[in-house]
């Protein structure tokens, strides 16, 4: 291995062919924008939740896409459906549908 | 005198059917009222009320009056066929009754009199009842030759789309279609036979009759008739006319006060089978008519409830906008069925045991931007401005921090996560002492009108701004602006403010009334109440919106939403998109000019302004 002078964490690293990415694939079944996200933070600049704790929308959508989906839904509860994110999203992201197909996505997988 | 023969025996068998199904689903659904709603029925039962009802099922369910208003050919296709065949059984009885001096018959005798009784010379006014029977019968021929034209094509009778049906209402359809040509039929081969009949049975039969074996028509004619009747009225607790009964219960139950609670009653099981479903909620519905999704409108929605299958596509693929439930011919409370039916399957798994606890200082008036104000700050920033200029006391609860009003948690079905966020803001309102509570958006106004049971009044900022203007306390000035109003959902069709709002903005410049306008309104397309659309498809409906109001024929689009404003200017960079608040700054702003000559301002500067 080369070195580069510094090594990952090994919590950070994300096995994606061994990762559970069945959420990432339902919810860019059912809600494709998904994949437009340039993860630029706006959703969480301006989050009514975020103002009193931490929760990244963000962060929720890496979550999903390393398939950290206990994670995600939980970060997903914390959000209270204003809707602010969806009209300041600049690449047209579909936010509260991810969110209401992450809540579901808890309530039907075990 | 005894009238009989085999051939009553579907009619008979049917009608009883019908009789007692009806009378047994009657009964389960009043028992089946919360005592709430049966006290509303005891107390009002023996009122003027139920005059009222009388009245009102009379002008619906005879004459169609909503039916009418909606388009005429549609209202008289209805009309002859519930009005004309009502006339046709009550003249029909009238005349074996006359006929039989008084003596009380079983209910086929009137229906197949032409077959038992020939020879009517006895019959007192003969002429007219053969004529006025005759007359009758043509005129619901003339309703079903309507229903046969609509089938074909829809458009003439101001439907653009309607109701794709299950296969038992089309064969119920079928059998109520054949029974009025079969009853022509079976008089005309009677009259031919044997004499009888009015002006057009008579000279139909005379006509027919040198034609070859007639008379073995006759027979068969009669029992045919006799087993469309029958046919139907198995059909109707299956299927949509099961709403011919339901609806009378449901005009007298609504009459008496009942309304949708906010969980499925059996008030709710009355809705669902008053609904005929006509369709007309499909044309009226944008997701339809700018989207072409067409099937999820309330006429789907409330069937598939009925029959206990209302997926979630179902549920969920509506705006709430509540165009519909003024659309509806039947009154039905389609929004909040829908909304109730969200809170039976909530998405679960909100925890909010991080919102803290806020405080604000004390104030007269207690006012609430709410989220959608964090991103319209000009709106705030306006609104507070006028409340300075008319001197108003207030404290301006969510300044630093804006706890959501829990409105689209509850559009969304998770009640129990807006009741959560509800009481946090609830204690931050009382915490202020304030007199009133006065918010900009809509959204939030409804839940703290509808849900939040505070001791004090709230108020819309236009309601609020109005009575400041009309008191004098707030001084503005009216330009020569032409202006056009869109109505918010939830502030008009919500929460019936239309009047407020365009009395205030006549002290700012001058309405431009246009025809979509309050219960007809479309949604700017931003509801929170749907999450399956796209932005794309938000700014496709709002243009149009933009469109319907007149929008390019103006200086500025005035809304009273701050979700509209977005909606609207994220789909349209042409127009001056404002909130009132904003045009009457500069209403107030004339008042410190108007010594100074007045400086035109264009719609495309004041735009880039805000």
């Amino acid at each position: 291995m080369i070195d580069f002078g510094f090594t990952p964490f090994a919590a950070g690293v994300t096995d994606l062919d061994k990762a559970n990415l069945s959420l990432a694939k339902q919810i860019t079944e059912h809600e494709p924008s998904f994949n437009l996200c340039i993860s630029c933070g706006s959703c969480s600049a301006t989050c009514t939740a975020g103002q009193f704790t931490k929760f990244s929308f963000r962060v929720m959508c890496h979550q999903i896409r390393k398939g950290n989906t206990t994670l995600a839904i939980e970060e997903a509860s914390k959000c209270m459906l204003c809707g602010k994110c969806t009209l300041i999203c600049p690449r047209n992201v579909n936010t509260r549908n991810i969110i209401r197909l992450v809540r579901k996505a808890q309530t039907t997988t075990p | 005198m005894s009238y009989y023969h085999h051939f009553v025996i579907p009619f008979t068998a049917g009608l009883l059917f019908l009789v007692i199904v009806v009378a047994a689903k009657w009964i389960i659904w009043i028992k089946g009222l919360n005592n709430q709603q049966k006290r509303q029925v005891k107390g009002n039962i023996f009122t003027k009320k139920s005059l009222l009802a009388t009245w009102e099922v009379l002008a619906e369910s005879l004459f169609h009056r909503k039916v009418f208003k909606k388009n005429f050919l549609l209202g008289y296709m209805h009309m002859s066929l519930a009005l004309g065949w009502f006339l046709l059984i009550a003249m029909g009885n009238l005349e074996t009754r006359i006929f039989t001096h008084g003596q009380l018959n079983p209910p086929y005798v009137p229906i197949f009199f032409e077959f038992f009784e020939h020879d009517l010379s006895t019959l007192r006014y003969k002429e007219i009842f053969t004529f006025v029977m005759d007359f009758l019968l043509l005129f619901v021929l003339s309703g079903v030759a309507l229903a046969y034209f609509k089938r074909a094509t829809s458009k003439p009778l101001g439907m653009k789309q309607a109701t794709k049906h299950a296969f038992v209402d089309k064969l119920a359809l079928t059998s109520l279609w054949l029974i009025f040509p079969l009853r022509l039929a079976a008089e005309s081969v009677t009259a031919g036979l044997y004499g009888t009949g009015g002006f057009f049975t008579r000279w139909l039969g005379e006509a027919i009759a040198p034609l070859p074996a007639i008379d073995m028509l006759y027979y068969p004619l009669w029992w045919a008739y006799s087993l469309s009747l029958g046919l139907f009225f198995i059909s109707v607790p299956f299927t949509r006319y099961m709403h011919i009964p339901t609806e009378t219960l449901l005009i007298f139950l609504r009459k008496y006060g009942i309304k949708e609670t906010e969980k499925h009653t059996s008030y709710t099981q009355v809705e669902l089978n008053a609904c005929s479903r006509c369709g007309i909620c499909i044309d009226s519905c944008q997701l339809s008519s700018e989207l072409g999704i067409s099937s999820s409108q309330s006429t789907y929605f409330l069937k598939s409830l009925r029959d206990k299958k209302a997926t979630d596509y179902l549920t969920e693929t509506c705006m709430l906008c509540g165009r519909c439930d003024y659309s509806c011919p039947v009154g039905i409370e389609n929004s909040t069925i829908r909304l109730n039916q969200r809170r039976e399957s909530p998405a679960t798994g909100t925890s909010f045991g991080y919102v803290p606890a806020i405080e604000a200082s004390k104030g007269k008036i207690a006012f609430f931007a709410g989220c959608m104000g964090q991103l319209t700050p000009s709106v705030t920033r306006a609104t507070l401005a006028l409340f300075d200029a008319a001197d108003v006391e207030y404290t301006h609860i969510d300044k630093d921090a804006t706890i959501c009003c829990g409105r689209p948690l509850q559009v969304n079905g998770e009640e129990n996560a807006a009741r959560e966020l509800a009481q946090k803001n609830k204690q931050l309102i009382e915490g202020t002492g304030a007199e009133a509570l006065v918010t900009t958006c809509p959204i939030c106004a409804r839940i703290f009108a509808e849900s939040y049971e505070l001791s004090i009044p709230v108020y819309h900022h236009t309601q609020f701004l109005y009575q400041l203007a009309a008191s004098g306390q707030l001084k503005l000035a009216p330009s020569n602006n032409l202006i056009t109003y869109h109505d918010p959902c939830e502030l008009g069709r919500g929460l019936g403010v239309y009047d407020e709002p365009r009395e205030l903005l006549k002290f700012a410049g001058n309405l431009v009334e246009v025809k979509s306008s309050k219960t007809n309104s479309l949604c700017c397309g931003g509801s929170l109440a749907i999450t399956s659309i796209n932005q794309q498809q938000r700014n496709q409906m709002a243009r149009k919106t933009l469109q319907s109001i007149g929008a390019n024929d103006v200086d500025f689009v005035a809304t009273a939403c701050p979700l509209c404003k977005k909606t609207f200017t994220a789909a349209s960079d042409e127009n001056a998109i404002l909130d009132i608040s904003e045009i009457l700054v500069k209403a107030f702003a004339n008042t410190k000019q108007s010594s100074k000559p007045e400086q035109k301002q264009t719609a495309k500067e004041t735009s880039t302004v805000n």
